[in-house]
């Protein structure tokens, strides 16, 4: 675990005047929040382990415009999206990966219309390409046997039609992946999404993140899987309002890999 | 004295028509009133999803119960118009039973017709059951108190009556047959085939033949009359889905759901901000002005793109979005099915408003659609899921609706929630919706 990190930026890749295989979009919340620092991080090690040659675009990443686009500010999405086109087309950037559903939505769908096209994929495409390829082995460790039930999040899964990339992977950690009564298609939202992670909720007789978790409990899981870091905390205050934060973890699909690789 | 049930019924049809082609232009004015959008794209792709979804019912049969019983009322629907065909040949020309000339084919028409019929009694037999005595939840929510509810039944008791008329029109037409009644008897014998309704014949027998006929015409003129009254009903009621769900799938968004339209005029605004060379004094260019909206977002109808105005006709308010909608199900004020259902209720005041004036603009009764039908709590609910989208059995989007209105809250009226006003602010100052440095990005990296 004490190993250091490589995380090379585009900008010292430029320099070298070379291209990585992939630019790593790490996001804000995988940037800054600390929990979901740790799905970048264990990200980074499985690159590194197997020796993907990556980069990222370090200080000169901003905001995909995502939340503001979502909250109805169309003028700001847009603002964030053209600098952010100008960096990577700067850098002449064809392959995109990124940890979050949101980032990946946004480039995919919404950059393109505005000067900016790259091939995305989301973060568990990316290593299921790679296990497909040979170059990640993935095996049981630690979550052999253990209950596993997928929360999907809305803008991989209906919002770009990915369901069985991060189900895939799970099926390889040899887990017992069981489903909640709403998924894929069905699944229900976290609660986290249209800019509600950055607000309150509007009166109700129950937040969205506690819905969700109870029905993911009702799957009696060692352990949820998430694919999204908004996903992520929703889901683990849900975990915690409920007091089962000692029974049930809430793990992103590349946490659980890097965890049974012991890395 | 012979020709007048044939004038009668000529001016009955004659009425119906005009009354229905009356409103039919009505509703296109109305939707028309909407932005434009381009659908006219990918036509093979639209007709095969309108083939698949509306005529194929593949996102009904999601829900099994709902969408077997569904199936059978369609299906009965379309097949049972046949009949309704010869019936108004045979009102027309006063014939009787006219395309029996086809011979076997004939009772094989027929028979599977009075099956269909008999199921489709049945089904919405169970229907009214789901709603009223189970009261299934979708059904009993708040914005289906009222007219909606009545609405939804009246349908249901339409399509029973116009069912059990038919069954008994043709019993008695059975029987008179049989008694070899003139009109009615056909020289090679009995035609048509009646499964269902040769159990009512018998009640008839021992009636004078007078008193049948008079019972037969009776439901024959209740049954095609109560068609043209359903036909016209259509406009009044939630029932226009049995049109509009065609249209409405095959003008359907073929994008990931996930995609979010962006708006043109901003992107222009923002490339010449962005743009050291612009000169912002500049004249704009001839025509410039009027590709310029008058304002971002939505906060009437006519801010919405005639796709979504053709959408709140569609929409059947069936509810399978509300069930699915995570702040609806969380006990918060949203429900997308309201949406659309707010939606043409505006749409339909400012139509009324039309049908008065035909200069009436929607601002002058004082009215818009944010506030007065849709109110801000509703909009901010949102999580964008795409649940409600995913979950229209006719591809209506109430997510799109949801966001121009909020993009006319935010960039019109600067009124987004206080939170959400301080996570802009960050992301404008610092890239990144909380409060961090831009410089501390790779922060992480460093941590391990």
């Amino acid at each position: 675990m004490s190993e250091e990190l490589k995380v090379p930026t585009m900008a010292q890749y430029m320099a070298e005047g070379k291209q990585p295989e992939v630019l790593f979009w790490v996001g804000c919340a995988g940037s800054f929040d600390d929990r979901a620092k740790k799905i970048t991080k264990a990200f980074v090690k499985i690159l590194n382990k197997i020796g993907v040659d990556f980069a990222v675009l370090g200080t000169e990443e901003s905001c995909t415009g995502d939340p503001a686009k979502r909250a109805g500010n169309e003028f700001l999405f847009q603002m964030q999206a053209m600098t952010n086109i100008e960096v990577l087309n700067s850098y002449e950037v064809k392959k995109i990966v990124t940890a979050c559903p949101h980032c990946f939505n946004t480039i995919k769908n919404e950059y393109p219309s505005l000067g900016g096209e790259y091939k995305i994929v989301h973060h568990t495409q990316f290593l299921k390409g790679l296990m497909d390829e040979g170059r990640l082995k993935i095996e049981g460790g630690k979550f052999k046997g253990k209950r596993i039930t997928y929360h999907d999040p809305c803008y991989l899964g209906r919002g770009n039609g990915e369901y069985e990339a991060p189900r895939e992977l799970l099926k390889k950690l040899d887990v017992e992946l069981v489903e909640m009564k709403s998924c894929k298609q069905k699944g229900l939202c976290c609660g986290a999404g249209g800019a509600q992670m950055f607000k309150d909720a509007e009166k109700g007789d129950k937040e969205v993140n506690v819905h969700r978790t109870e029905e993911a409990i009702e799957t009696k899981p060692d352990a949820i899987a998430a694919g999204c870091p908004f996903c992520n905390t929703m889901m683990t205050d849900g975990v915690k309002t409920k007091e089962k934060e000692n029974d049930i973890e809430v793990l992103d699909v590349v946490e659980m890999i890097a965890n049974a690789e012991d890395l | 004295m012979q020709f007048i049930p044939q004038i009668l019924f000529l001016l009955a049809l004659g009425f119906g028509l005009v009354f229905f082609a009356r409103n039919v232009q009505r509703m296109r004015r109305n939707i028309k009133l909407g932005r434009d959008l381009d659908r006219s794209d990918q036509k093979d792709k639209r007709l095969s999803k309108m083939l698949r979804v509306a005529m194929g019912q593949s996102k009904m049969v999601t829900k099994p119960i709902a969408g077997t019983l569904h199936v059978i009322v369609y299906v009965g629907f379309v097949i049972i118009n046949i009949e309704v065909l010869e019936i108004i040949i045979d009102g027309l020309f006063g014939t009787h039973r006219v395309f029996s000339f086809i011979g076997p084919a004939y009772g094989f028409l027929i028979g599977s017709f009075e099956i269909l019929a008999l199921l489709v009694a049945v089904s919405v037999i169970l229907f009214w059951i789901r709603r009223n005595i189970i009261k299934i939840k979708r059904f009993i929510l708040t914005e289906m108190k009222g007219w909606p509810k009545n609405d939804a039944n009246y349908i249901l008791y339409i399509e029973l009556v116009l069912m059990i008329l038919f069954l008994t029109m043709n019993g008695a037409d059975l029987h008179l047959q049989q008694v070899g009644a003139a009109g009615y008897a056909h020289e090679a014998g009995v035609v048509g085939a009646f499964p269902i309704s040769q159990y009512i014949a018998p009640f008839f027998e021992g009636m004078a033949e007078a008193s049948v006929i008079v019972i037969e015409r009776a439901a024959w003129w209740m049954h095609i009359l109560g068609i043209l009254f359903f036909l016209n009903y259509l406009y009044y009621s939630k029932h226009l889905h049995i049109l509009l769900a065609f249209p409405n799938v095959y003008f359907s968004n073929l994008k990931p759901q996930g995609e979010f339209r962006n708006l043109e005029a901003v992107t222009d605004e923002v490339k010449m901000m962005m743009d050291p060379d612009a000169d912002p004094f500049a004249e704009p260019e001839a025509g410039d002005e009027e590709e310029m909206p008058e304002k971002f977002g939505a906060s009437d109808v006519q801010d919405l793109s005639w796709f979504q105005l053709l959408s709140s006709y569609t929409c059947t308010e069936c509810g399978r979005c509300t069930a699915e909608c995570p702040a609806n199900q969380t006990g918060k004020l949203l429900s997308p099915r309201k949406i659309m259902m707010s939606t043409r209720d505006r749409l339909e005041e400012v139509g009324e408003g039309l049908n008065k004036d035909k200069n009436f603009k929607p601002e002058d009764d004082g009215k818009q659609l944010l506030d007065d039908y849709i109110t801000r709590e509703e909009l901010w609910a949102c999580t964008t899921c795409n649940a409600c989208v995913e979950a229209c059995p006719v591809g209506i989007d109430p997510l799109s609706i949801i966001m121009d209105m909020r993009q006319y809250l935010v960039m019109e009226e600067s009124a987004a929630p206080s939170e959400l006003n301080g996570a802009m602010t960050n992301i404008e100052n610092n890239g990144a919706p909380w409060p961090y440095n831009q410089q501390d990005r790779l922060g992480w990296a460093e941590e391990a």
